[in-house]
């Protein structure tokens, strides 16, 4: 007997006996004998709840995050503040233990909310559509780039170096096995190079791919890179920091034609990397391939407003091999998690926490280089992240402020080999100036 | 019982605030005098602005109007809808968990790693495999990445010339979308008078120009591949490896292996087999396993241990790369390795032991009124087909609607493809029997209320919140967001 | 189901009306009724080259997506816009809504489709 399973052995019995049946192994006549497992599987026994709380606590414990230590890490996962009503929303079994709302009638609930989401992103990137989401922000950026190539009949991409290393590579290796070809343009200064950009598109071009704030946290021209993207008839995908556009331009407005990102930093907790979630929007010209699902509003039979998944010929359960993609299970919770932060935080709030990254990281950026530890490495445009150049080895540094627990910034120079001992810090409205002044402080000490 | 929940925009009052931030202790700083002012925001996007108690209310309201597995039965097959442990959910969230930063250094993330590296293994045994990487994010994902491999597989051996996949008809439609995303030609297989693969064409199919077949078993009809060791020795004897489906794998946990069947690669649903909650359509996890020939080329990093410590391991030069940002879906596989600690090996045993049980009990009992196109012994599901009332008025669908009067979640309707008016019953090991009898008595009620007055099948549902949807206007006139006015 | 007398028809359920060396291409009263709501409707671009037996477009319903199969060769001359926001023609009146209009390369071609009479002893 287990306390997940319910039917006890006398049911079991009574069951069987229904069929017809003495034993088990009736019902496995079909297993070829050869193919059988003639042993038990060699796991962990079973652990009651306090037996597995111990050991998960104990895991847990292991970990960093057990500490209260403070971080200034960034790099595409973000310390933001979380408001609690997320967490207790989200325990709300209707919505977690829930499948997929195939059954509109009894799915209002997570279709609404999707509905919600999808309005959200919209407004956020300025964009006309957005989908019910997809893995995250990296599988995003592959995603709209397939997307490009369908709707221009075109198979390459541009992408600037200044986009996370990890989406790159993903983007690589989703372009691997498809016909599709990669070619990346080398930053100016920590900026987009628009001549570079210039001389390396062409009519092959299906997308370029820029980010902003890019992985120096600098925000880039969108504008100038949608010009020249649209002169030779490709498409502009740009990956945002969704919390940076309560205060920076949509990329909508800036003339983008997909925007992607991750929801991580609307409320989602950094969980040693996952789940987060990935959105997607993109022009109305583009809708029909857009990959995942998508949630509209119509009536019901008695003409009462109702959400229900539509476009639905787009995806893998009809169109099998022609789909725009095999995306199935998408990351739904978290998007609702994401819609949740947007509505207690609001049309105000957004902007707020914006300004207070921005204020508090260019404190952080200015006490920083006060100390004579370190040099500006690019402009001072940037939103919650920065670069420093420190005149002493990254590793001791970092190693050095783990003692203090704190978290130090990305080395820069793990995935840009000119940029050794660049330091990249991200600074967010949980941080106080305390906290900064400690860690201008531990760093010169 | 027909109420229709304004969207949060519509509760929108201007100047409430839901949140408070700490006063700004830093010199606040203006967006126009850090960035030019062609970035700059100049209309601030249109998110609600309600309090604290309104959001609350708002997402409870909308909660209310969804069905979940602590509500009732939810008998979707494929689906594997069971319970999700309350426990999982609190070891999720332990701070040591969710306070750690993917890129914090890997001396202070060694409790992570440890339960990767663990759930790792135990993984592979449960499925007869070498290794395992935990990376893709739910099972197309896993397809995706799995496929890759093999490609990199036949790649690093020289052998470009294999550009066709074989997928069952009967399999989900993410296997020939997945095989196409992998860049690779589709070729479907036809099942035989008894629910399995035509040996006998694939036969036909076999050559070298095949990478691999893609198969679920037990397949979608529930039914096991009884030619199972032929098909693995035909296609591995034309060079081509074999994708294992996981979709399916909560009927043969401890009882057989995808390895010992003679599969190459396998993927499992975590948030299927391994009780992670679906979430309302994700996020799952979609771990793979590989056979040892294949272990180089899984995607980047994998977890290792090198006696003293657990590390991410990047050097693996014939990966096929990364496939998604940081190590996968860690929140989820922090509830499925605490759901197996939790079942144990006699417990995972006796989780597909109840599950096919339980299947075969619901079978007997509805194949008296419903049509059964394959009439064999099933595993954890079954296929129905409601033919016989289509011709007496009512579809498949307006018997789904009608089990949602009766507080049922309705099984799987229309797929697989293979069979008219499919109705696919996946019961779980978590249901009790006298739910399983309170459904089949419904839908022996519904076969009754079809032969009398299909009219009100046809009807329903009619106690739900919202009634039948016009999905033709949905896309004709799609409205895909709200239009503020 | 409706199959008129003056066209000619495809295995693939497609109508053709032949005017001169141009060839109008439609769905039968059959496919139309098989797919239930039409939703949308895919076109080529005209000047699009199209072959014998490969496909040109696609029509949809909600549930289902259906290839459209060139019955004969030749250059689409027109394609029928009025479709983009009216699919639903498709179901109303699948006769008179031509879907594209080819410039025939092959007139041999046409023998090889389905009488009128061949055609309603498919669907049967």
């Amino acid at each position: 007997m287990h306390r997940y399973i319910p039917n006890t052995e006398a049911e079991r019995k009574d069951m069987l006996a229904t069929l017809g049946m003495q034993d088990m192994e009736e019902l496995f006549a079909d297993i070829p004998d050869k193919v059988r497992l003639r042993r038990p599987l060699k796991i962990p026994k079973s652990h009651s709840e306090l037996e597995l709380t111990a050991h998960m606590t104990a895991l847990a414990n292991n970990n960093l995050g057990a500490r209260n230590y403070t971080c200034f890490l960034g790099a595409g996962a973000y310390d933001h503040y979380i408001p609690s009503v997320i967490n207790h929303m989200l325990l709300r079994q209707e919505f977690f233990t829930a499948y997929t709302p195939y059954q509109p009638e009894i799915s209002q609930g997570t279709l609404q909310a999707i509905f919600e989401f999808q309005t959200m992103i919209c407004e956020l990137t300025g964009l006309d559509v957005a989908n019910a989401s997809v893995y995250d922000g990296a599988t995003a950026l592959a995603e709209a780039a397939i997307m490009a190539c369908n709707a221009t009949r075109r198979n390459e991409i541009i992408v600037a170096d200044s986009v996370h290393p990890e989406n790159r590579a993903v983007l690589r290796t989703y372009s691997d096995t498809r016909d599709m070809v990669i070619k990346t343009v080398p930053h100016k200064r920590g900026q987009l190079d628009i001549e570079l950009l210039q001389a390396a598109i062409s009519m092959n071009t299906a997308a370029v791919v820029v980010q902003s704030p890019n992985f120096f946290g600098i925000a880039e021209d969108i504008r100038a890179a949608a010009d020249t993207t649209h002169a030779v008839g490709a498409l502009l995908i740009t990956s945002v920091d969704p919390l940076s556009l309560g205060v920076l331009k949509s990329p909508g407005e800036q003339g983008a034609d997909i925007a992607v990102g991750d929801g991580q930093a609307l409320g989602v907790p950094l969980s040693y990397g996952g789940p987060y979630v990935g959105f997607m929007s993109a022009t109305q010209k583009l809708l029909r391939h857009m990959p995942g699902r998508i949630v509209g509003a119509t009536t019901d039979i008695e003409g009462n407003r109702a959400f229900v998944l539509t476009m639905q010929t787009r995806e893998q359960h009809i169109r099998r091999e022609k789909a725009t993609s095999n995306i199935c299970t998408n990351n739904a919770l978290i998007a609702l998690a994401t819609a949740i932060y947007m509505t207690v935080m609001g049309k105000v709030g957004l902007k707020e926490v914006a300004e207070q990254c921005l204020s508090k990281s260019h404190y952080a950026y200015g006490e920083l280089l006060k100390t004579g530890h370190f040099e500006p490495a690019f402009d001072h445009t940037f939103f919650k992240e920065f670069v420093v150049k420190s005149k002493v080895p990254l590793q001791d540094l970092n190693r050095k402020l783990l003692r203090h627990n704190i978290l130090g910034g990305y080395d820069l120079g793990q995935d840009y080999p000119e940029l050794k001992n660049h330091w990249f810090l991200a600074v967010t409205e949980k941080r106080t100036k305390a906290e900064i002044d400690n860690l201008v402080a531990k760093v010169v000490e | 019982m027909r109420k229709v929940t304004n969207l949060i925009f519509e509760k929108s009052v201007i100047g409430r605030k839901g949140y408070q931030l700490p006063e700004l202790d830093t010199p606040a700083l203006s967006a126009n005098t850090i960035f030019p002012a062609k970035l700059l925001r100049e209309q601030a996007a249109e998110l609600p602005e309600v309090s604290e108690v309104d959001a609350v209310r708002h997402f409870t309201e909308l909660s209310k109007r969804n069905y979940g597995v602590d509500q009732g039965f939810y008998p979707l097959g494929s689906c594997t809808m069971k319970y999700n442990p309350k426990i999982d959910e609190d070891l999720a969230r332990l701070k040591g968990f969710a306070d750690s930063h993917p890129y914090q250094p890997e001396e202070l993330s060694q409790g992570s790693l440890e339960l990767m590296y663990r759930l790792d293994s135990i993984l592979a045994e449960i499925t007869g495999m070498a290794r395992m990487s935990l990376v893709p994010a739910a099972g197309a994902h896993g397809e995706l990445a799995g496929v890759m491999a093999i490609k990199a597989y036949h790649r690093s051996r020289g052998d470009h010339k294999r550009r066709k996949f074989i997928v069952p008809d009967s399999a989900h439609g993410t296997n020939p979308a997945t095989a196409a995303a992998a860049g690779y030609e589709t070729v479907e297989v036809k099942s035989d008078e008894r629910g399995g693969v035509d040996v006998a064409e694939l036969k036909q199919l076999m050559g070298d120009d095949i990478a691999g077949l893609m198969l679920t078993n037990p397949n979608t009809l529930g039914l096991f591949e009884l030619n199972i060791v032929d098909i693995a020795a035909m296609v591995h004897d034309c060079g081509g490896l074999l994708y294992y489906d996981g979709a399916n794998a909560n009927a043969i946990l401890g009882i057989t292996r995808p390895g010992d069947m003679g599969f190459d690669v396998v993927h499992l649903n975590l948030h299927k087999t391994f009780a992670t909650p679906h979430g309302g359509g994700g996020p799952g996890a979609g771990p793979i396993g590989v056979k040892e020939r294949l272990v180089p080329f899984l995607p980047c990093p994998t977890v290792e241990f090198d006696g003293e410590k657990y590390f991410l391991d990047y050097a693996r030069p014939q990966s096929i790369g990364r496939i998604k940002n940081f190590y996968g879906h860690f929140a989820a596989l922090i509830r499925a390795y605490a759901y197996i600690l939790s079942m144990g090996a006699a417990g995972l045993r006796h989780v597909s032991d109840t599950a096919v049980l339980n299947a075969n009990y619901m079978l007997h009992h509805l194949k008296t009124r419903y049509d059964l196109p394959y009439d064999r012994i099933c595993m954890h599901e079954f296929v129905l087909s409601g033919t016989k009332q289509k011709q007496q008025g009512a579809s498949t669908l307006d018997i789904a609607k009608r089990l949602l009067d009766y507080g049922f979640h309705p099984p799987t309707v229309y797929f697989p493809l293979t069979v008219k008016e499919a109705i696919m019953i996946e019961p779980v090991e978590s249901e009790p029997k006298e739910t399983l009898d309170s459904f089949i008595d419904a839908m022996l009620k519904i076969a009754d209320e079809v032969e009398s007055n299909p009219a009100l099948v046809r009807s329903a549902p009619q106690t739900t919140v919202v009634g039948r949807l016009d999905e033709v206007k949905a896309v004709r006139q799609p409205v895909l967001r709200h239009v503020f006015k | 189901m409706n199959v008129p007398q003056q066209l000619i028809y495809s295995h693939a359920h497609e109508w053709v009306k032949v005017d001169g060396d141009r060839a109008y291409i439609g769905i039968t009263d059959y496919a139309q009724s098989s797919l239930g709501d039409i939703v949308f409707v895919e076109l080529p671009a005209e000047g699009d080259k199209v072959a014998a037996g490969v496909t040109f477009g696609v029509v949809e319903s909600v549930k289902a997506a259906s290839d459209l199969y060139c019955p004969i060769s030749g250059t689409v001359v027109a394609a029928n816009h009025a479709l983009l926001d009216n699919p639903e023609l498709l179901n109303t009146d699948p006769y008179t809504n031509w879907i594209i209009a080819v410039a025939l390369s092959d007139h041999g071609e046409l023998a090889t489709l389905l009488t009128p009479e061949q055609y309603a002893e498919l669907i049967k």
